[in-house]
């Protein structure tokens, strides 16, 4: 049987951890390659990188990254932030990411996201969608795209824009609530079910977390078929087992192999 | 003694190099592992692996646009009986023909098609990405290859992202299974040639035991 996956998100700048990940065996918490063997000795089942370099001459130092991961970790790598062109894409699954989530560039262009399935297949195209909701109570629910961080309206269509991209090509939509996102409240259900509902790929839930039983919450309401957080693993909130353990006791399958002898070694 | 990974633009080679050396290591294996787009290399080396990533038609097409490797790698694995492991589409590649988007050609080492998953239950998702667990079927508990692996319910998990598998016509030719509203082809296998759709250098414990045993196979 399929598992539902737990996938811990690292925010990364200039090849460094932004947001602290506060785990007792760690030499250098800043070290995003050594989070990483954190999280794959834990048994996270997926790792995400995402890459808010301001700078593109600064991107070589994700690169080295993403190299020294996939020679540590033998488990599935996104990689997302600044993906704008296919020779971006090109450059990071050779250095070892297995899928790339595409962001604004998507939003600007939704052709790209066909031209990038088409060269690399769409199992590797992750579009990722940052909706906010923009109806009022009462009315229908309705969500917009948003960028730079949730500031700028689009004027998109949330759910059209994910149907459209995944007829497209794309292989995975990350779908992250910007009204959530921070919150600790729980993920957007309504947003995630929307859209989980309206497409055939997988979806990833996001933003928001902040108990276990969101995590919960996101799979068995929000049709889910993963969940990615943030700072609950990275302060050290809740560990990984903790939080499948969780979910396996509210009737979610997940993956529990046993933690192995293949972490930071 | 050399593990020849071919490089035929396609696949992600740096883990797939990664993990091979890491087994490799794990078990004391003595040879090189090469990333290679050489033929004459492919036709010198003691095991081959064929990975890839993408649509079935333009990892063909990869691998028929490098001069000389198809011959190569028929003639090593068919002709000499070499080891050969194919990973994800480099295993589709074995079958007899492609249907994804169009109908392709494969190598014919597996009779069968390369066709679209439809699982019974319309709520799963295509692609089937993800950990879920093999099943071995007698062949496949019979292979030493799959030797000591933990499988079936209980067992470890492999990680699999596609939309297409291996529809063989014989089904001695199918190792193992996954279960995803409806049986999967996870790993086929004939003579001295394995193949998985999963993606062993992703998939941890289980995939490096795979990979393990197959360095150690000496069929």
């Amino acid at each position: 049987m399929l598992k539902a996956r737990v996938i811990p998100c690292l925010d990364v700048k200039d090849g460094r951890v932004v947001k602290g990940v506060n785990f007792v065996d760690l030499r250098d918490a800043g070290d995003p390659v050594e989070a990483a063997g954190a999280y794959d000795a834990a048994g996270a089942d997926e790792l995400c990188f995402l890459d808010i370099t301001a700078s593109h001459e600064a991107r070589g130092t994700l690169i080295d990254v993403v190299e020294r991961t996939a020679a540590l970790c033998f488990m599935p790598v996104t990689v997302g932030g600044g993906v704008r062109t296919v020779e971006d894409i090109r450059t990071l699954l050779l250095a070892g990411a297995d899928k790339v989530s595409i962001n604004s560039a998507a939003v600007n262009d939704r052709s790209f996201v066909g031209r990038a399935a088409d060269k690399f297949g769409d199992q590797c195209i992750v579009v990722s969608i940052d909706a906010k909701r923009v109806s009022g109570a009462g009315e229908a629910p309705r969500w917009e795209i948003f960028t730079h961080g949730g500031r700028k309206a689009t004027g998109i269509d949330a759910v059209d824009f994910a149907r459209d991209v995944v007829r497209l090509g794309a292989g995975e939509l990350l779908v992250t609530s910007m009204d959530r996102d921070g919150t600790k409240s729980g993920f957007d259900i309504a947003l995630t079910r929307t859209i989980a509902d309206a497409v055939h790929v997988p979806v990833i839930a996001s933003g928001g977390v902040g108990t276990l039983d969101h995590l919960v919450e996101g799979v068995r309401d929000g049709h889910a078929t993963a969940v990615l957080a943030a700072s609950i693993f990275h302060f050290g909130t809740f560990s990984i087992p903790e939080a499948k353990a969780h979910m396996a006791a509210a009737g979610i399958p997940v993956r529990l192999d046993e933690a192995g002898e293949l972490g930071a070694a | 003694m050399t593990v020849a990974i071919i490089d035929y633009g396609s696949g992600n080679l740096r883990s797939a190099s990664k993990a091979f050396e890491r087994a490799a290591r794990d078990i004391g294996y003595a040879g090189a592992v090469v990333v290679t787009a050489d033929p004459d290399v492919v036709a010198r080396a003691d095991r081959i692996v064929l990975p890839g990533v993408g649509a079935f038609a333009d990892c063909r097409r990869g691998l028929g646009a490098v001069s000389g490797m198809t011959e190569a790698l028929t003639d090593a694995v068919l002709g000499r009986g070499r080891p050969f492991f194919g990973i994800c589409v480099g295993q589709q590649l074995m079958a007899g023909r492609g249907l994804e988007k169009e109908t392709t050609e494969g190598l014919g080492w597996i009779p069968g098609d390369v066709t679209l998953l439809r699982p019974s239950d319309p709520a799963l998702k295509v692609p089937h990405m993800g950990w879920n667990t093999i099943d071995l079927t007698d062949a496949g508990a019979a292979h030493p290859v799959l030797a000591e692996l933990s499988t079936g319910e209980t067992g470890l998990h492999a990680y699999f992202v596609h939309s297409y598998h291996l529809a063989a016509v014989d089904p001695a030719h199918v190792l193992a299974r996954a279960d995803y509203g409806g049986p999967v082809t996870a790993i086929v296998g004939r003579d001295t040639m394995i193949g998985t759709q999963f993606h062993p250098e992703k998939s941890q414990r289980l995939g490096l035991g795979l990979i393990a045993n197959f360095l150690a196979w000496a069929p």
